[in-house]
């Protein structure tokens, strides 16, 4: 104990005291305080930027929720839509169907009434010409009747002729 | 061939323990003494010169051909305050050789202190082997001082750096701070926010930081082949200590001086706690000075013991002076040298650690009282 006394150095101790005190000071203002707010601030930032990020996830979790509800309802309503489609493409295909065979047997009938009728005329129209021929040939065979019968027979054998070869 | 490997060793032993012994003090025992004892006591003289401030700044000595001791060094400005103030060189005392003469006053050095002499330097011993004659206020610039002030200027632009960094570099440290800044957390997370409590350690942290990397920076300065012994000097651990002293008593919150001076508190009725506290209370107030006083001293001697141990181990090379004592004596300082790194370290941390500690004790509030009545 005597020996610390006396290794004691006043001189060394006021100059350590001066010295440590104005370096806490002086490290105080211009170090440790900075360095310690720095430090604070980015571990905040981290902290904040960690809580953001986990949030974002959420939100990003919560968009593609969503999304896959949106996706699979769209997708039940396409299906929902082409059932519909396809029910009512048969039905149409159908009736068109049906039209026309409507269409068509309505046209056959007509056509058949029209031959029907072309045909009436025509038996018509031949059966005067047959009857104004068989008067004409009938006035031609009275008028030569009248001469004589060789001239007769020969003029009728004659027209006979005519006719076959009308 | 002797002689000349007794001075080259002599010249290794200067130039590896950088002391300087007074020409004066070693006349006094050579006579009557075996060359080998001489040079133990020349070693044990060695250390304990070493172990000591220094009013020069020596990096080694050694003794040239015409047997004149030659100082490689610096001396340092000498600031006495004797009835005026007295500045001069430190190169007048001739390294504790001769008397200084500054305005018709003269001084002489005796163990390491300067003493008021007359013109032939007479120093009067009483009994004990004090000197009596009359000492000046000596506040000069020692070796130990010029330490300091160079710990001063290291830690202000190292830290003062790294704290621009932050704002150059975008809140991240860059170039040595980045070895730095693990440990100011360090201090902060692991020393201060666990002893003091994360919501009053934010007063206590500058001086805590301050605290660590001048201890540690000094420790670390005592182990070059400077020959600092800055932290093993006992003024210097005194101040630390008693700046932990003064901040713990002075920031000490109404529940620390309670638990001083009533530690039983309500948990007794007052006529039970008298004769107890005749014995507790002077223990208690006894502590206060015992903790920072153990900081002052653990230091001191974790610091002055291995400067001992290792300079011992340095010595031991030139006792032995054979081809197995010497490697052995080299391979065991090598070894301490390692774990004198270490102890530089770990003396940083614990000093700082206890002062937390006590600074923990000070701001101290209990809120367990509230709870008793809560219950």
């Amino acid at each position: 104990m005597e020996k610390l006394l006396e290794e004691f150095s006043l001189g060394l101790f006021v100059w350590q005291t001066i010295l440590f005190v104005a370096l806490l000071l002086l490290l105080k203002k211009f170090a440790w305080k900075p360095i310690l707010d720095a430090v604070n601030e980015r571990e905040t930032s981290i902290r904040e930027s960690l809580s953001a990020a986990e949030k974002a996830r959420e939100d990003m979790e919560a968009v593609q929720a969503d999304n896959k509800r949106i996706l699979k309802q769209a997708r039940s309503e396409r299906d929902a839509l082409l059932a519909e489609a396809k029910t009512e493409s048969t039905k149409i295909v159908n009736q068109a169907k049906e039209d026309a065979k409507a269409e068509a047997d309505k046209i056959t009938a007509q056509a058949q009434v029209t031959i029907q009728n072309e045909k009436n005329a025509a038996i018509n129209e031949l059966k005067g010409q047959v009857a104004s021929l068989s008067i004409d040939i009938a006035a031609k065979v009275l008028q030569t009747e009248l001469k004589d019968q060789a001239a007769q027979e020969k003029f009728v054998s004659e027209l006979v002729k005519e006719i076959e070869v009308k | 061939m002797l002689i000349l490997l007794k001075r080259k060793s002599l010249f290794l032993l200067a130039l590896l323990l950088t002391g300087v012994v007074s020409a004066k003090e070693k006349q006094e025992i050579t006579e009557n003494l075996s060359a080998k004892e001489i040079q133990k006591k020349e070693i044990k003289d060695y250390i304990m010169h070493h172990l000591q401030d220094s009013y020069d700044f020596s990096f080694f000595s050694y003794t040239n051909e015409s047997g004149e001791h030659v100082y490689i060094g610096a001396p340092l400005p000498i600031i006495l305050w004797d009835k005026g103030l007295k500045v001069f060189s430190s190169s007048k005392f001739h390294h504790g050789e001769t008397v200084a003469e500054v305005d018709g006053n003269y001084y002489a050095i005796s163990h390491n202190k300067i003493y008021k002499t007359d013109a032939e330097g007479t120093i009067i011993y009483d009994e004990d082997h004090h000197a009596t004659n009359e000492a000046p206020l000596d506040f000069s610039i020692t070796k130990g001082v010029v330490s300091i002030m160079f710990t001063f200027l290291l830690m202000f632009f190292l830290f003062k750096n790294l704290a621009d960094s932050y704002a150059k570099n975008g809140g991240i440290a860059s170039g040595v701070g980045r070895f730095f800044e693990p440990i100011v957390l360090y201090v902060r997370d692991d020393i201060a926010i666990p002893n003091i409590g994360e919501k009053k350690y934010k007063k206590y942290m500058s001086f805590l930081l301050t605290v660590f990397f001048f201890v540690w920076f000094l420790n670390i300065l005592g182990l070059t082949p400077l020959g600092i012994n800055v932290t093993g000097n006992i003024a210097v651990t005194f101040c630390l200590a008693l700046i932990t002293f003064l901040l713990t008593n002075l920031t000490g919150t109404k529940d620390y001086w309670l638990h001083i001076f009533d530690p039983l508190g309500s948990s007794m009725k007052w006529y039970a706690k008298v004769p107890l506290y005749i014995i507790l209370i002077p223990i208690e107030v006894l502590g206060i000075f015992v903790k920072p006083f153990s900081l002052l001293i653990r230091l001191y001697a974790n610091m002055q013991a291995g400067h001992i141990v290792l300079m011992s181990l340095i010595g031991l090379m030139f006792i032995f002076k054979s081809w197995l004592g010497s490697p052995l004596s080299f391979g065991l300082a090598f070894a301490i040298s390692f774990i004198e790194v270490l102890v530089a370290l770990l003396q940083a941390y614990i000093f700082t650690m206890l002062s937390a500690l006590y600074f923990g004790f000070a701001s101290e509030e209990h809120e367990h009282h509230d709870e008793i009545e809560a219950h």
